[in-house]
């Protein structure tokens, strides 16, 4: 293991570069991981939003939440406008046309803008080798329009384009493996994240940075409204999901993956399943079905057996 | 000095593109551009030219990286057409929006279905609402001459305004031709090689670009679009008179020929005015009084100057190389007839759909064109205000 940048809670970087008045709804994970993030960083970074929750509640013109440099483009292109922003400066410090420092570009999107609308820009941008990094604040669905289910939507979670009826118990399809297939590009860094374990999210966020080409980090960011759990429960739930093997944490170093929260006794899903209503109507059954799979995972991760 | 060479057109934009010291190309290929990108691709690999060229995956990406660059405060060039276009469609918008001055030779191709690599104007013309400043040349001494003007034009802290210049597939592009390539150290006198925003996305000074725009200030904002083309108008013609003031050429607005005392005018649009020019020659041996008028800015629109000079005239015939299915007539007819029609003195206008996915326009079909508009004049009557030229019924 390297040396961590950030150790414990009490002694973070003061700087809030997200600043406070922003729109999101109460519990959001979005501004809890931006503000991590952007003190993981520092003041030498620039930010990329795609269309989504980030963006709407953080920049209602002529306010913004930004005290950094960010553009917001469209939904489906953070990382071509982070591949053009990267051979920018590359080219205007190379040519003398700008100082020469390093600038930390980062790129952000949700499970959309990543996982279906975006994953060929991504891949583009991850092929081609640019110096980034590619947030994606995974909350399991198209949020920002109403709970549209998504690619990155878990199985048996209820939408409203996936809903739970008479005969359906919700979204049918597992969630992309969106690291893996970022890995799958041979980049340096590729990691999970989340909002309840923030040294871990912002050491990772460090790391990415520090390593020269593309980096991936893919965080939960859970959401009240879509999820539809109580405001005060977002870091409890975030929690749960890595203790039960839902959201198991982890970096792919060179293609070598290794658990950054080890889990010895694992909780049962359902313990997960039981505090969101998108949940709420899966029967024992489903629910022994999500747990097999999740065992799978957790068996190949390495991570401990159910406790 | 500048030298004339002889150089295939697409070359010569290239050539525009580095002697402009262009930081940024975004790439992808497309029939009938790729000239274009090659030819950049092949400087920057013999060090001729100090830039990076990014391999997008696909167009609507080449323009979302555009945007970041630009927005980054580089120079930087795209090119496309057609299909690919169409996929940046969305971020034309933006590029504009943002008021990024992105510079993108746009190599005309018809639309698919059916799919045709020859040249119309539709792909262009369908992208006249998305803020754009749109050139059409005529040649490749023009194309070369428009795109290091276009540099100056979009950067200029008035018009901050992203231009597309139109050339025509194959038919230009593909072309080689003698074109005046001007020495790095003349095109000096004319473009700074640095291009300095006001605004631009660095840690120095944090701002924020591509807002949420409620309502309350949308409206605007959208509106400061077409303030800044409105002011384009007074630039393009600036720039326009220096390069001609260091080089020798100017090309304005439009250009007229032979309409002093014509009873009938063609407007063209693009490569076809060559053609043009050669029928009008020959109507004017027959003593026929038909004169021709070329189009070259579209975006801003150019219709109040072009008044001036047609306002004697009997019959404009406004001759279209593009499709408007279900609309009255093609793009630029619809716009001039509706920008002359509160004018007391007026021509008639008629209107001639042509060439169409690379279809030839003749010599014989400007005749034909111009005697149909002759017969206009003789009998005041009009019996079809809009014909299609060249195709088989």
């Amino acid at each position: 293991m390297t040396e961590q940048a950030f150790k414990s809670i009490k002694n973070l970087p003061q700087e809030e570069y997200f600043a406070h008045g922003h729109r999101a709804c109460s519990g959001c994970g979005h501004p809890i991981a931006m503000r991590l993030i952007m003190k993981a960083a520092g003041k030498n970074s620039v930010y990329i939003s795609v269309t989504g929750c980030l963006e709407v509640v953080s920049s209602p013109y002529p306010q913004t939440a930004w005290r950094l440099p960010w553009i917001h483009v469209a939904f489906e292109n953070a990382a071509s406008v982070a591949s053009g922003i990267e051979a920018a400066y590359k080219a205007l410090m190379r040519k003398k046309k700008i100082e020469k420092e390093h600038i930390d570009v980062i790129a952000l999107a949700g499970d959309g803008g990543t996982a279906d609308i975006g994953l060929q820009a991504l891949s583009g941008a991850l092929e081609r080798g640019h110096d980034f990094l590619y947030v994606c604040l995974d909350n399991e669905a198209y949020m920002n329009t109403g709970i549209q289910r998504s690619g990155s939507t878990p199985y048996g979670a209820s939408t409203t384009t996936s809903p739970r009826g008479k005969v359906s118990i919700g979204n049918v399809t597992w969630k992309k493996d969106l690291p893996a297939i970022a890995a799958a590009h041979h980049i340096p860094y590729v990691a999970t994240a989340s909002v309840a374990y923030p040294i871990d999210l912002m050491n990772k966020v460090r790391k990415a940075l520090d390593v020269e080409g593309p980096t991936y980090i893919h965080c939960l960011s859970p959401c009240p409204t879509g999820w539809r759990f109580d405001s005060a429960k977002t870091i409890e739930i975030a929690k749960i999901a890595t203790l039960t093997g839902f959201w198991p944490l982890y970096e792919i170093v060179n293609g070598k993956t290794v658990l950054t929260k080890k889990v010895a006794k694992r909780k049962p899903v359902k313990d997960y399943l039981k505090l969101q209503g998108r949940f709420r109507h899966l029967k024992e059954d489903d629910i022994s079905y999500i747990q097999n799979r999740v065992d799978e995972i957790a068996e190949e991760l390495g991570l401990g057996p159910l406790g | 000095m500048a030298k004339r060479r002889a150089i295939e057109i697409s070359a010569a934009v290239a050539e525009a593109a580095k002697l402009a010291d262009v930081d940024v190309v975004a790439a992808y290929p497309i029939t009938p551009q790729t000239h274009i990108v090659e030819t950049l691709a092949n400087f920057i690999a013999d060090g001729e030219m100090d830039a990076e060229y990014i391999n997008v995956e696909s167009e609507h990406s080449a323009m979302s990286a555009c945007v970041g660059a630009s927005a980054a405060g580089a120079r930087v060039l795209t090119s496309t057409n057609s299909q690919g276009l169409a996929l940046m469609h969305e971020i034309l918008y933006i590029a504009s929006a943002c008021r990024l001055p992105i510079v993108m030779p746009v190599v005309n191709r018809a639309m698919s279905a059916p799919i045709n690599i020859w040249c119309d104007h539709q792909d262009s013309m369908g992208e006249r609402d998305t803020g754009w400043i749109q050139f059409y040349v005529e040649t490749g001494q023009e194309a070369f001459d428009t795109t290091l003007q276009a540099f100056k034009i979009a950067e200029d802290s008035d018009v901050l305004t992203p231009v597309m210049i139109c050339l025509d597939g194959f038919i230009l592009s593909h072309l080689i031709e003698p074109i005046m390539i001007l020495e790095k150290k003349e095109v000096g006198q004319f473009l700074d090689s640095v291009y300095k925003p006001v605004n631009v996305l660095h840690p120095n000074k944090p701002i924020s670009i591509g807002l949420l725009g409620m309502p309350d200030y949308y409206f605007e904002l959208r509106r400061q679009q077409v303030d800044a083309l409105e002011k384009a108008k007074k630039v393009i013609a600036k720039v326009d008179k220096e390069y001609e003031e260091l080089f020798g050429r100017r090309y304005s607005f439009f250009e007229s020929y032979k309409i002093d005392d014509a009873d009938v005018v063609l407007m063209t649009i693009g490569s076809m005015t060559g053609t043009a020019r050669v029928a009008i020659d020959k109507l004017r041996e027959e003593g026929k009084k038909v004169g021709l008028l070329k189009l070259r800015v579209f975006r801003p629109e150019p219709y109040s100057e072009i008044y001036d000079v047609i306002k004697n005239i009997k019959v404009l015939a406004v001759v279209d190389r593009n499709l408007e299915p279900g609309a009255f007539g093609g793009v630029v007819f619809g716009e001039v007839r509706s920008a002359f029609y509160n004018r007391e003195k007026k021509p008639q206008i008629m209107n001639f759909i042509v060439g169409l996915g690379g279809r030839d326009i003749t010599v014989d079909n400007f005749l034909e064109m111009a005697d149909t508009a002759l017969r206009v004049v003789e009998t005041g009557k009009m019996e079809k205000i809009i014909e299609y030229i060249g195709l088989r019924e």
